[in-house]
């Protein structure tokens, strides 16, 4: 092949790839060949190889493709969770200082949300490294961030919530997790140790969200609602949905393709964080802040 | 940086300068283009800031230590590059020197080495022809980086002890210029700025802000740190590292291979002492394993990397790339990686890697303990590594003791900022600064006590089969 040539069915499978990403959700055959402007059958070929490859998935009940898991930590190169905490901690640490507020940085892990960050709030009192925790991502505000960011479509699905609640709290596994930190959980804070226990306690029902307070979302319905709210808001917030007393507000953190790759945010005492029900405007401004400054430096 | 009452940054501006390699062994720095940098970082600070000059309460300087500077008094123009801590070029000098080993450590309490100030000013008058005289005559002047940059902002010239500290010129003890010292590198005392305390007003600058700090970058760091208390040890953690601890109003003579150092002097106050180890190469490994091995693409990965294992598999990493500095000071050792076997992957020597800078840091703290008869009870750790989680819980690990980051990570400028906040009342004291401090992490040691014996046994193996491999 001489320099400038190009393969004619490396060019499709571009092609493919590029609508799938694109468009709705998941494409028909028919859909794409009609795009292309090519025989289904020649489609056919084509997209069982990227099925196979896994760069592609097809689903088994509408027959209709969807971009694979696969492609995506390609495309999203996966940012590695110790460089993300890295590259976020000057800001973190300035905005636990504005906040006065305990920050939090997650990214999505097996269903919930691993603590991959953690700087203290800056008041002296006794607090525990919480590095390597895993959250529930249906009660946090860096979950919502989370699920109604994903890369990988739906909402939830990823996370398995709706029907599979993971039991929350558990302590995350290597890599993210030092040895220290594993077993973090077990001498908490009292509002994660509290955390802890209504993890363990209540096993929900076949598709409903395990409750930890009364005000925790429980219906799938409920928390597509809130998600999509999330996504027309740029940010996230629970109001004691995960710990009676305590409200977290979050932001996301995206790479430079604007791909969400982890949330930050900040979690605390009701009092201080929220006014009848509604999260501190302040609080939130200085938390969306610190997510668009790990952006604007993750995209450099 | 510009930093407000609550010790929180306002604003940042920076600028590199360049680094000047002539010859192996040589580096060099253009003061003239630092100063030019400084003027342009200081004023984009402010700027940036949203305020002016006039609301600027003062500005501190913090500088690389023993970088020397000589320049021209009346043309304000530097004679020569100035020559930089790491310039190893007075090695011969140095070790002509040796017949005055003692009356260096006893005077200046610093061993003889090229990276001391004396020897670097010394070469410059050997070398340039005519220069001694002038500087006899006072026509030409010495001072390290803060001694320039005061000279440009107010027109006096003055260093503040922390520096002086580093030149081997100054008594510890009295803290003025010493003449044996002086004979012995054969230095003009016309050429020496005078020594002023670490906080004090200086001067202002031509738009009014007094000049009122200035402090080395480790003792800037101690100071950010706010280890005011004897006993009190903060670790930066860089391309190398630097324990000071705070050992009070009295220089404590190290007989581990520690540095007696000054570490800040506030006003008319006792100046407070401090013993230095220095490490020569901690996150420089990591970047070796990125740059020269291959094994990560960013230098965060490395914990990734370690966190595929459970243990070091049984191997010990010894980075001794130039010699071993602290507490060893052996010029003839060299790196090895010990107790390689077929098991061993390179999870293992990353993990190996990270515990090489926790067991630098815990042969540092043990000299630092003999020496201050003072036991560590907490070590505060600062710099661009406190990033790694893992490393932190190592340190804690093998020291025995909770490891702690604060809040500001910038300690050196905080430190800076600190010094000259309180020379101009801006803080009252040092307890107001102590308020700012805030703990933003900690590990807690989770090994068992034999296991910290036995890998400390077989680290200092290692160490010894790093020794006695280079031969001049």
């Amino acid at each position: 092949m001489g320099v400038g040539e190009t393969i004619q069915s490396v060019e499709r499978a571009a092609g493919i790839l590029r609508l799938l990403a694109s468009g709705p959700r998941e494409l028909g055959v028919a859909e794409l060949a009609r795009a292309m402007g090519l025989p289904k059958g020649t489609l056919h070929g084509i997209l069982r190889t990227l099925v196979h490859v896994g760069f592609v998935e097809q689903d088994a009940a509408t027959g209709r493709y969807r971009l694979g898991g696969t492609l995506l930590h390609l495309g999203s190169s996966y940012l590695d969770v110790n460089v993300l905490r890295t590259r976020s901690l000057n800001w973190a640490d300035a905005l636990a200082g504005r906040s006065r507020e305990s920050v939090w940085i997650g990214t999505a892990h097996e269903g919930g949300v691993l603590v991959v960050h953690h700087v203290f709030r800056p008041d002296d009192s006794m607090q525990v490294l919480q590095v390597g925790t895993l959250l529930p991502a249906h009660a946090t505000a860096l979950g919502k961030v989370l699920m109604a960011y994903d890369p990988y479509g739906d909402p939830g699905a990823a996370f398995h919530a709706p029907s599979a609640p993971e039991p929350a709290a558990a302590p995350a596994p290597e890599p993210a997790a030092g040895p220290g930190t594993a077993s973090a959980t077990a001498a908490g804070t009292p509002s994660l140790a509290a955390l802890g226990a209504a993890a363990g306690g209540e096993p929900a029902a076949e598709g409903v969200l395990a409750a930890f307070t009364p005000r925790t979302l429980t219906s799938a319905d409920d928390l597509a609602k809130e998600l999509e709210l999330v996504r027309g808001r740029g940010w996230a917030y629970d109001v004691e949905e995960l710990v009676e007393g305590e409200v977290s507000i979050a932001a996301p953190i995206r790479d430079a393709r604007g791909v969400t790759v982890g949330a930050i945010g900040v979690r605390g005492a009701v009092e201080r964080l929220a006014e009848a029900g509604e999260p501190n405007i302040t609080i939130v401004s200085y938390v969306r802040d610190a997510a668009r400054a790990i952006t604007r430096d993750l995209s450099r | 940086m510009v930093f407000d009452q609550d010790g929180r940054i306002v604003s940042v501006a920076q600028r590199e300068h360049r680094q000047i390699f002539p010859r192996p062994g040589w580096v060099e720095h253009d003061a003239a283009e630092i100063w030019d940098a400084v003027q342009g970082v200081v004023a984009e600070a402010v700027t940036g800031s949203g305020i002016d000059f006039g609301q600027l309460v003062a500005l501190g300087i913090t500088n690389q230590r023993e970088t020397t500077v000589l320049w021209d008094r009346h043309t304000g123009r530097p004679v020569a590059n100035a020559i930089v801590w790491q310039d190893t070029r007075t090695d011969a000098l140095v070790r002509s020197l040796a017949g005055h080993e003692q009356l260096f450590r006893e005077r200046a309490g610093l061993p003889l080495a090229t990276y001391f100030a004396g020897p670097k000013i010394r070469w410059l008058l050997d070398e340039t022809p005519g220069l001694r005289e002038r500087a006899e005559r006072g026509d030409v002047l010495f001072g390290t980086v803060d001694s320039w940059l005061i000279w440009g902002l107010t027109g006096r010239h003055v260093t503040d002890v922390t520096n002086a500290s580093r030149t081997m010129l100054m008594n510890v003890r009295t803290l003025s210029w010493d003449d044996e010292l002086l004979a012995a590198l054969g230095v003009p005392r016309a050429m020496l700025p005078e020594i002023r305390p670490s906080a004090e007003v200086y001067g202002t600058t031509g738009d009014g802000v007094p000049v009122a700090a200035a402090l080395g970058d480790q003792q800037a760091a101690l100071f950010g740190q706010t280890c005011f208390g004897p006993g009190e040890t903060k670790s930066t953690y860089g391309s190398g590292s630097f324990l000071l601890m705070n050992t009070g109003t009295e220089p404590v003579s190290s007989k581990h291979g520690l540095l007696t150092t000054v570490g800040y002097q506030i006003g008319d106050a006792p100046a407070t002492y401090a013993l230095e180890g220095s490490i020569a190469v901690t996150g420089s490994l990591v970047q070796w394993l990125r740059d020269n091995l291959g094994l990560i693409s960013s230098a965060a990965e490395i914990e990734t990397l370690a966190g595929t294992v459970e243990d070091n598999g049984g191997c010990y990493f010894v980075p001794a790339f130039s010699g071993l500095f602290a507490p060893h000071w052996r010029s003839d050792a060299r790196g090895v990686i010990a107790g390689l076997t077929g098991f061993v992957t390179k999870g293992h020597i990353a993990r190996a890697v990270l515990e090489a800078t926790a067991w630098q840091t815990r042969e540092v703290v043990d000299a630092m303990n003999a020496d201050a008869g003072l036991a560590l009870t907490s070590l505060r750790a600062d710099g661009g590594m406190t990033a790694n989680n893992l490393l932190m819980q190592i340190l804690a690990d093998v020291l025995a003791v909770p490891v702690v980051r604060p809040m500001v990570s910038e300690t050196t400028c905080l430190g800076a900022a600190y010094a000259a906040g309180l020379a101009t009342g801006y803080w009252p004291d040092t307890d107001s600064l102590r308020a700012n401090w805030h703990k933003a992490a900690e590990w807690r040691p989770k090994i068992g006590q034999d296991v910290r014996d036995r890998e400390y046994r077989n680290w200092r193996k290692a160490i010894d089969r790093s020794l006695d491999w280079s031969t001049p």
